[in-house]
């Protein structure tokens, strides 16, 4: 469906996306994660022609872009991550002018704008001015405006950056929802997103192909061990000698204590472990006010895949949570 | 084709939803108006007094038609980068760059869906102008000639044409309106002016800056002497500016 060949880009001497080879099959929504500045929009703006490549090429159904890039073109819907709005339309008149654009014969104009309102929930909006639309909706617009001409190929950028929770939802089941007759490329630098999201997902780091699979065998690879957060109202140290009794836990460690309660983190080889560690705690006769899993931050998967591969010092530090997001892509 | 139309109509909503083009058009009438109001009430009291000492009847054409088709120009000049320098400036700051250039369709299409749509607000400004020789045309005995005045029309379409290519390319090179439409008005008015240069050096050199000169040009066309020269000249500017535009779109930002 989609080929990426050997794709490099670089602005003078500095490499932004570094030979990255892969391959997305029809129907499957791929992520690809990485944090801030690692390629993913040079990566998506080099697959939708926005970009010329320094090197290599991007084959979609067979056809490659060089070659070829109005019927590449015509395949692909993009939602970058700025959607492309016009502030001074309607979103109708936003939508036929894309359908325009992207030559949807005449007859089938209406149709088509009508399908894309309806599939991103937009059918009470269509009449209002696209620079008074709350963000969650400017963002619908720009899906909709992507599978305008129900491209197979739809390219997302970070889709969900900057909603709120429910709308961040919301664009998730849409996505998943366009899967199977679309195939999907998403980027993301939230891992839980691409874990609930996508079926394979690639991870780059500083332009390079980092790792390519399921969130599932990801996490597994970098950590075989489940993390735990357990609060119990013991001391400290008794909770921790009950729990270092059990069988399955590799590492147990007080966190601290706090209104009577004590926190511990705990790494357990298998799954059972969590209820042995229920019935072990309460067992004793105190109170479970918590057991946790602990996920992995992309950060630590980053840490842990990147380290391994190149050894420690090419470590990322960007993309901590909470930090500004910095401008660093071009 | 298509992509032109819808790249056009586009303009066209986006000119008439904002206040952009109204603007443009009310200060055009009100400043072409003044000029030509001033240089009618002028003429009508140089002709009254030639009239009073005996003297032949003025040129119409000379004294009145042709300084308004050159105070027109002038008004262009200011107008038209304003008109052009938010065409691509502001695709690039708002991100819809993208969606141009990932829609199937080819660059040139989009460069002259944007030429068409400004050269359409061109007309529109240039049909004022019209109504305003229609009235002298009406009163003028004997009337202007109608090949001269057409070709003087010509020549203010082809000098606009030039304007917005120019102050196109310009606006797809950087992402700041303010930035295009200030290097526009100064590559004009210095287009405008260069034939100064002959007034005081009579070399080659000056010779050819003063051939670059959109008022040379102008001349021509506005006294309706119609020159493969000049037009050779405007559209030669039109179409570098329309084809450096689209060789920009498809350079990397």
């Amino acid at each position: 469906m989609l080929e990426v060949q050997n794709l490099s880009k670089s602005y003078g001497p500095k490499l932004a996306v570094d030979n990255l080879s892969f391959s997305a099959r029809k129907g499957e929504i791929l992520g690809f994660l990485g944090p801030n500045g690692a390629g993913k929009t040079t990566t998506m703006r080099m697959i939708t022609g926005y970009l010329p490549p320094s090197h290599g090429q991007v084959v979609v159904e067979g056809i490659a872009l060089r070659e070829s890039p109005i019927e590449v073109k015509r395949r692909i819907g993009y939602l970058p991550e700025l959607p492309p709005l016009y502030p001074e339309l309607s979103v109708r008149d936003y939508l036929l002018f894309v359908a325009r654009l992207k030559k949807i014969p005449s007859a089938q104009r209406q149709p088509a704008v009508d399908r894309a309102l309806e599939r991103a929930a937009l059918g009470e909006q269509r009449q209002r001015i696209i620079g008074r639309l709350s963000k969650g909706y400017r963002q619908r617009v720009g899906i909709a405006q992507a599978i305008l001409n129900e491209p197979p190929l739809l390219i997302l950028d970070e889709p969900t950056a900057g909603l709120d929770p429910r709308q961040i939802l919301e664009t998730r089941n849409l996505v998943r929802s366009l899967a199977g007759e679309h195939t999907i490329i998403l980027s993301t630098h939230i891992l839980a997103e691409a874990a609930t999201t996508c079926e394979r997902v690639i991870i780059i780091n500083q332009g390079r192909l980092v790792a390519v699979d399921t969130p599932e065998n990801l996490t597994h690879r970098v950590k075989p061990t489940d993390t735990l957060q357990v609060e119990v109202s013991a001391p400290a140290e008794a909770a921790a000698a009950a729990l270092r009794a059990l069988p399955d836990l590799t590492a147990v460690e007080v966190l601290g204590q706090h209104q009577g309660a004590s926190r511990l983190q705990v790494e357990a080889r298998t799954l059972a472990a969590r209820e042995a560690i229920a019935r072990a705690l309460v067992g004793a006769g105190w109170g479970l006010r918590e057991l946790r899993p602990v996920e992995l931050t992309l950060e630590q998967i980053f840490l842990s895949l990147t380290g391994a591969a190149a050894g420690a010092p090419n470590v990322p530090v960007a993309a901590a949570p909470g930090e500004p997001q910095s401008e660093g892509e071009v | 084709m298509s992509a032109i139309w819808a790249i056009l109509r586009k303009e066209w909503k986006s000119y008439f939803v904002t206040p952009a083009a109204y603007v443009v058009l009310a200060l055009f009438a009100v400043i072409a108006g003044f000029f030509f109001y001033s240089m009618l009430a002028y003429y009508v009291m140089q002709s009254m007094g030639g009239g009073m000492f005996g003297g032949g009847r003025l040129d119409v054409h000379a004294m009145l038609l042709q300084p308004l088709f050159f105070d027109v120009g002038v008004t262009m000049l200011f107008l038209l980068p304003m008109v052009t320098m938010r065409l691509y400036a502001e695709e690039t700051r708002g991100g819809t760059m993208e969606l141009l250039k990932t829609a199937p369709v080819r660059r040139l299409e989009v460069v002259l869906g944007k030429f068409f749509a400004a050269f359409g607000l061109l007309l529109a400004l240039l049909l004022m102008v019209f109504a305003y020789v229609l009235v002298v045309w009406h009163y003028a005995h004997p009337h202007p000639g109608w090949a001269s005045l057409g070709v003087a029309f010509l020549g203010l379409l082809l000098l606009g044409g030039v304007y917005l290519s120019l102050g196109l390319f310009l606006s797809s090179l950087t992402r700041t309106q303010i930035v295009a439409g200030v290097t526009t008005f100064a590559l004009f008015l210095l287009l405008w002016v260069a034939d100064w240069v002959t007034a005081y050096d009579n070399g080659r050199f000056a010779h050819i800056i003063a051939y670059l000169s959109l008022t040379t040009h102008l001349t021509n066309f506005v006294q309706g002497v119609l020159d493969v020269k000049d037009l050779v000249y405007y559209l030669s500017l039109i179409f570098a500016g329309l084809f450096l535009t689209a060789r920009r779109m498809e350079l990397a930002e």
